[in-house]
């Protein structure tokens, strides 16, 4: 069963399929995504984050079909919170987006968070890469209602649209450290109710307050969602963004972190994985002990563990 | 480092009528149920519904149907889904059937019918029984 062959000749099911093995982590799934790694890496990857409610579905959903009208083919990964009591998830994004559904230009895949912090799932980087080699021009990434910490989409992303709306805190909130702080375009969606200007306004200040010089100004842009307002204009920022990450370099820097990022997660894995199959449950049981009897402490117990790893005992 | 397989199901609603309620007490129960649960809204066509569950890798598929016109609707369903080799897919339907379309509806490939009165207990029983096992 050769997934990735079957995704690369354009086989929706084995897209689908490879994402599912993704998510739970299957034997054989590095196989596969080692086959699709040469063919990823084309995509524009678009970050969508922002508090529950404010439209995120419904605005990747109008986005989407703008992009559909510029010729462009399109990924949609969205994600829902997993309950933390019983595993389960409610899946709802696609709710907002069932035009879509039919369109063979457009692939969508609801994912749940399975735990994960930051707005994400564990296995949200593997599934872009899917969608990247079975070719889709630009991939949006949904993030779950975030609050004020969630900035793992900033790394997952090209460029991350950060999501409010009018009347939600005042501008002290606009002035704290985190979601705002990754925008590279900001839409102020239901931009048809009250207090949308002043919304805009702040955001304004906020960010004549950040920049450093020469780094990207991000835009703001005023969207109704539901009727299509402000989406063409959206579609626009994400453009003029990407023009910007290749001219400045900026977009080599990003890759190369990023790249420099996953190569250390994954080795942090893989070195995990090795010690525990190398440790000796008599090593960890003593050392536990230490611990609890207050003789060691967590860190110099680690150090010990991977001493005693290196040695081969 | 594995993550204990998931059971994934669509709930979707078929045709024209606009009431969701039952669908979604049975999202719930199936997501209490430690499920993930794809929810797609209302007035879906069979087409939209067979693509939705290829791209969302669904091992059962629940249809909640209150219209009438579920004779038409499974039928084109049944057809879709054999054309696209979602064969192992377990599919299940609520609402309101007669008796006297049981054995048609069977025959379109339905393998459960939990009319009114049913208790998410045993339709999440018989998801968990039914729902097939062949993935990663």
């Amino acid at each position: 069963m050769d997934l990735a062959q079957r995704l690369l000749d354009g086989d929706r099911r084995a897209a689908a399929r490879l994402i599912t093995l993704i998510e739970n982590g299957a034997d054989g799934v590095e196989l596969e995504l080692k086959q699709i790694y040469p063919h990823t890496g084309q995509a524009h990857i678009v970050g969508i984050t922002g508090p529950p409610g404010a439209g995120k579905s419904t605005l990747v959903s109008a986005l989407a079909r703008e992009l559909r009208g510029r010729g462009k083919t399109v990924g949609i990964i969205a994600v829902d919170p997993t309950s933390p009591f019983t595993g389960g998830a409610l899946l709802g994004d696609r709710i907002r987006m069932q035009e879509l559904s039919t369109d063979s230009g457009v692939f969508i895949r609801s994912m749940a968070s399975r735990g994960a912090l930051g707005g994400l799932s564990r296995a949200t980087a593997d599934a872009v890469k899917v969608l990247d080699a079975f070719g889709c021009n630009v991939i949006l990434v949904e993030t779950v209602g975030a609050g004020q910490g969630e900035v793992d989409i900033a790394r997952a992303a090209h460029s991350t649209i950060v999501v409010e709306v009018p009347g939600m805190g005042d501008e002290i909130q606009a002035i704290k450290a985190g979601i705002l702080e990754i925008a590279d375009v900001f839409a102020v969606n239901k931009a048809d109710k009250a207090g949308a200007e002043r919304t805009v306004m702040e955001l304004e200040m906020m960010l004549q307050m950040n920049t450093r010089p020469g780094a990207w100004f991000p835009l703001i842009v005023k969207t109704v969602a539901t009727s299509n307002k402000g989406i063409a204009e959206l579609a626009d920022a994400l453009e003029k963004h990407l023009r910007y990450l290749r001219d400045s370099g900026e977009l080599e820097q990003r890759l190369r972190a990023n790249t420099l990022r996953e190569l250390v997660d994954a080795a942090k894995e893989e070195f995990i994985g090795e010690l525990w199959a190398e440790l000796s449950q008599r090593d960890l049981a003593t050392l536990t002990q230490s611990m609890l009897d207050h003789h060691l402490d967590p860190r110099s117990a680690a150090k010990e563990l991977v001493r005693k790893f290196r040695n081969g005992s | 480092m594995k993550e204990r397989r998931k059971i994934r199901v669509l709930i979707a609603k078929p045709g024209l009528d606009g009431h969701d309620r039952g669908a979604k007490v049975v999202a719930r129960a199936l997501r209490d149920a430690g499920m993930e649960v794809i929810y797609s809204g209302l007035r879906q066509t069979p087409e939209m519904i067979v693509e939705t569950a290829i791209q969302e890798d669904v091992d059962v598929i629940g249809l909640s149907i209150l219209s009438g016109a579920h004779l038409p609707l499974f039928s084109r369903l049944g057809e879709l889904t054999r054309e696209q080799g979602l064969d192992r897919v377990l599919i299940v339907a609520g609402g309101i059937i007669p008796d006297e379309d049981m054995p048609a509806v069977r025959e379109m490939g339905i393998r459960a019918v939990f009319g009114p009165g049913s208790s998410t207990t045993d339709i999440v029983d018989f998801v968990l029984s039914n729902a097939p096992q062949d993935k990663g």
